[in-house]
């Protein structure tokens, strides 16, 4: 009797409960890590302007991201990698790419004292190939004189699960090193010559600070918060940049940007831009199926673009520059709910 | 003399012998210990009231807490446990009650085999039958999966204490003209009642830590869930977010959220043995 | 039960039928539930054969023997998977089986009875203790111990061997073993002390008659009197060793291969599925992972069933297991 009696009270509450919070929405959302502190400030942000939505963002992975808004089993995605034809032509309906902000993937490590080391897409890839193993190897102490490196082993960090910033991280390799192109290649998901996997841009984040010796890709902003060192890496014109704001916008500047809004920027001409960088996307439908949702979804992006942009800058990410952002207005309005 | 010698290596090859197996005994308990002590260690200073009062905070940025991550799992625990009782006590009443000796062989090697199960099965399965065709992850998917895992053990479990029930009872019930159904629902059961809330809350435990299920089928929440059809947080998943991650704070917070669900998991099985003592002192 | 009531007033007649009435549609519903769990298992094994349609018509057996986990050019072969798991399964049996049978012994054959109580308690303790907060105590505090450790003193003094080989991360198949050892110590001490005490007191005390010491009559009479269930408590360890997955995932590296070196990072089948299923982006992708979800549903049922088997074999319908 008492069970029983428990189980009908237990139910009732659950009911109650439930009705006066019916009045707020739920958005959910899944995908890239990349844009992750960001987008987390963002809907924070927004759910104070608009207390009658929630943005429920869960960082899975750019690969999670594609996955999850081709089935629709979310309401948005979000993704460094650009969505391939084939992907999109899978989708039930027209996926639209809105590149939101740009940010860098950069390259940190665990040596003692933190040094700030030089690094050059060809030894990246070596390092990554697994033919660079100590970090006392002459191919790095070359590039970074007068710094001591230590004789242990290089460990060799990458996702496990499928992810934009690898993409952007591969695209590079891949325009630096034939040998990463024939042989592994530009994807979200690769099979990785060397090393271990960690989840997320926030997992490989981790595995680099507790294992000494360990370097890895990650967002800039992900280095920062975590206060790991991030390495200069050579640009096209030769000179060393350091990941920042200001290179990161600089290799935006000379980005070509399609109709369809899938591009890429690495590896760009400008003296002062960061080699390694992407922009990333909110993947959406054009034919909204829940008005309602839609709704809330078309005015939290109109708002991204007018008050969200400016709260980039503070987080290391780039705000997109003015004449792509007219553009991606234009894109915004063709949603229908 | 060779049979002294004999008995004097005898002996001390019994006596080392209980040594070594002593110590692989403290050795199989050094783990926990461990464990405990550095879930308290690191875990005690994070929960505070911030911690169960609160929401997550945007990524990077310290304070917030995990008060949905922890509603999140008794709502998630409420909903198995609506479908893994009835399921579980009716099914091991049929068990020990009903049922042919082959029949009930069957029944009770497919619940032991259903127990084997990898949880991350069990997700895969929910995902397939419940996230794909409601086209969304939800609170009721992640009460689905934990439920069904819950309805094996709770069957086994209601089985053996019924079977505790001495036939007497039911046989003076039968005797006085009470129709079976009867008998079992307010003589037998009634009388195993505390050994079948004991297995439930056992049940209720195991899946409370069930984190691989949850991933694609409750699928987190940084908000409170408000409907069974929306994704809803969940401590374990929580923990497991915050611990991968580099940031200080979320693993801080992955402390504190581990030290509340290792307490929650051994009040119940602490409480479950020192219940078990009473019963089996009183002769049942 | 016509026959009664025919000769009864009516309306005690009427209340024997709606007995009866009532007395069937309760054991149809409670054997209803029971065949649930024939239902739940054919839905598993139809939702994963399902899933695994495409995956299973494209690659067949060569799923099985294929280590080429490639989903950009969507070739899948779960060999290094199926590695791992066996890999991190017999480390994990290798540590735990000698020391939970060791454990039994003492607490069936030497223990007094307050330590018995107080060490049971704990071993039932940490049978509930959650796999992802081992996990979470394994990446923080085991893994940096034994890559500072353990790891660096059995490269020094087992390093012939290819086995202790190789670069130290800490996060390696070694430590997947390691921390599935922790968690099947609970079930295999439990199971092997219940197929102990099972052993007839007489065979002890044949022993004991004919002078064995404490020890030999262990050996003697109690432990090979109880291989088989013993082994059987082995099998059952085996199979939840197989199934473990968040602990596992947090240590074990994440890197499908096959190498010789316990040092190195692997995956196992479980694993692979909890990295790889929120985004497997192709239908053949998300196909494989299905498979990987049969396989290792092939693995554990096979393995819990002939455990089951034998525990049952052994000790007897009355001794109910886990």
């Amino acid at each position: 009797m008492k069970m029983k009696d428990l189980i009908i009270a237990a139910v009732s509450g659950l009911m109650i409960w439930q009705a006066p919070c019916e009045a707020q929405m739920l958005i959910n959302g899944a995908g890239a890590t990349f844009p992750y502190p960001l987008y987390s400030k963002w809907f924070d942000e927004y759910a104070k302007i608009d207390p009658s939505v929630r943005f429920n963002y869960q960082s899975i992975g750019s690969g999670g991201g594609q996955e999850q808004i081709l089935s629709q089993t979310v309401d948005f995605g979000a993704s460094d990698g650009p969505m391939s034809d084939e992907n999109l032509a899978k989708a039930p309906g027209k996926l639209l790419h809105i590149p939101t902000v740009a940010g860098a993937v950069v390259v940190t490590y665990n040596l003692t004292g933190a040094p700030s080391l030089k690094l050059d897409g060809a030894l990246l890839a070596e390092i990554f190939l697994g033919k660079v193993t100590r970090w006392n190897d002459a191919k790095i102490a070359a590039l970074n004189p007068g710094i001591k490196l230590p004789r242990t082993d290089v460990i060799v960090v990458h996702r496990a699960d499928g992810s934009g910033t690898s993409y952007i991280f591969t695209d590079f390799l891949s325009d630096v090193s034939k040998e990463w192109k024939k042989g592994v290649g530009r994807n979200t998901s690769v099979k990785w010559p060397t090393g271990l996997g960690a989840k997320g841009n926030e997992g490989v984040a981790g595995q680099v600070k507790q294992l000494p010796g360990a370097i890895g890709y990650v967002e800039l902003a992900y280095a920062h918060q975590n206060k790991l060192p991030v390495a200069e890496i050579k640009n096209a014109s030769g000179n060393f940049i350091r990941p920042s704001l200001e290179s990161v916008t600089e290799a935006l500047a000379s980005a070509k940007v399609p109709e369809d809004f899938r591009f890429s920027m690495v590896n760009p001409p400008g003296a002062k831009a960061y080699p390694i960088a992407g922009a990333t996307w909110l993947l959406v439908y054009q034919e909204q199926k829940n008005p309602a949702k839609g709704k809330k979804l078309v005015e939290f992006l109109n708002w991204a673009f007018s008050k969200g942009e400016a709260m980039a800058a503070a987080l290391d990410y780039a705000p997109l520059p003015a004449e792509l952002q007219a553009r991606i207005a234009e894109e915004i309005k063709s949603i229908k709910y | 003399m060779p049979a002294l010698h004999h008995y004097r290596r005898r002996k001390f090859v019994n006596a080392l012998m209980q040594v070594v197996t002593c110590v692989c005994a403290l050795l199989v308990v050094v783990p926990l210990c461990l464990v405990f002590y550095h879930v308290l260690k690191l875990g005690l200073g994070s929960v505070n009231w911030a911690f169960f009062t609160q929401l997550p905070k945007p990524v990077g940025e310290a304070g917030g807490g995990m008060a949905n991550a922890i509603v999140g799992t008794f709502e998630l625990l409420g909903l198995a446990a609506l479908i893994g009782v009835p399921v579980g006590v009716l099914g091991g009443i049929y068990l020990s009650e009903y049922g042919s000796a082959r029949l009930n062989w069957a029944i009770r090697f497919a619940a032991d085999v259903l127990n084997g199960v990898p949880s991350i099965i069990w997700g895969m399965v929910v995902w397939a039958l419940v996230v794909v065709p409601l086209k969304t992850f939800s609170a009721l998917a992640g009460g689905i999966v934990l439920g069904m895992m819950m309805i094996p053990l709770i069957m086994r479990t209601t089985e053996e204490v019924l079977r505790l029930v001495p036939n007497g009872y039911r046989e003076a019930a039968l005797a006085l003209g009470i129709p079976q159904w009867r008998t079992i629902v307010q003589i037998v059961v009634r009388t195993a009642l505390k050994g079948i809330a004991t297995g439930v809350l056992l049940a209720v435990a195991r899946v409370s830590g069930e984190t691989a299920p949850l991933l694609f089928t409750a699928f987190g929440n940084r908000y409170w869930n408000h409907h069974l059809s929306e994704p809803i947080a969940a401590l374990p998943l929580q923990i497991f977010n915050y611990a991968i991650s580099a940031y200080e704070d979320w693993i801080r917070q992955a402390w504190a959220g581990a030290l509340v669900l290792l307490l929650f998991v051994a009040i119940i099985n602490v409480s479950v043995r020192v219940l078990t003592r009473d019963k089996l002192a009183r002769g049942g | 039960m016509n026959a009664v009531a025919e000769k009864l007033p009516l309306a005690r007649a009427r209340r024997f039928a709606r007995g009866a009435l009532a007395d069937r549609l309760f054991k149809g519903l409670a054997w209803l539930m029971a065949v649930s769990v024939f239902v739940l298992i054919l839905l598993i094994g139809y939702e994963l054969a399902h899933g695994s349609n495409l995956a299973l018509r494209k690659f067949g057996w060569h799923f099985l023997i294929s280590s080429d986990w490639d989903p950009v050019n969507e070739q899948f072969g779960a060999l290094p998977f199926i590695f791992g798991t066996l890999v991190s399964s017999l480390v994990a049996l290798l540590i735990a089986v000698p020391l939970s049978i060791a454990t039994a012994v003492f607490l069936t054959e030497i223990a007094p009875n307050w330590v018995r109580q107080i060490l049971t308690t704990f071993i039932e303790l940490l049978a509930a203790v959650p796999s992802v907060i081992l996990g979470l105590w394994g990446i923080f505090v085991m893994v940096p111990w034994l890559r500072e450790n353990l790891f660096p003193w059995l490269r020094q003094w087992l390093g012939f061997l290819p086995l202790f080989r190789g670069p130290i991360y800490g996060v390696s198949l070694l430590a997947g073993g390691i921390i599935i050892a922790v968690m099947i110590l609970p079930i295999i001490t439990s199971v092997s002390r219940e197929i102990l005490r099972s052993v007839p007191g007489l065979q002890r005390e044949a022993a004991y008659a004919l002078g064995a010491t404490r020890w030999e009559v262990t050996r003697i009479a109690v432990l090979s009197y109880a291989k088989k269930g013993l082994f059987g408590a082995m099998i059952l360890g085996l199979g939840r060793a197989l199934g473990e997955t968040m602990a596992v995932l947090m240590v074990i590296g994440n890197r499908p291969q096959i190498v010789a070196s316990l040092f190195a990072p692997g995956a196992t089948l479980a694993t692979a599925v909890a990295n790889e299923f929120t985004e497997a982006t192709t239908d053949i992708y998300l196909n494989a992972l299905f498979e990987i979800g049969l396989v290792l549903l092939g693995v554990t049922v096979l393995v819990n069933g002939l455990a089951q088997l034998l525990l049952k074999a052994v000790a007897g319908p009355a001794n109910a297991q886990q």
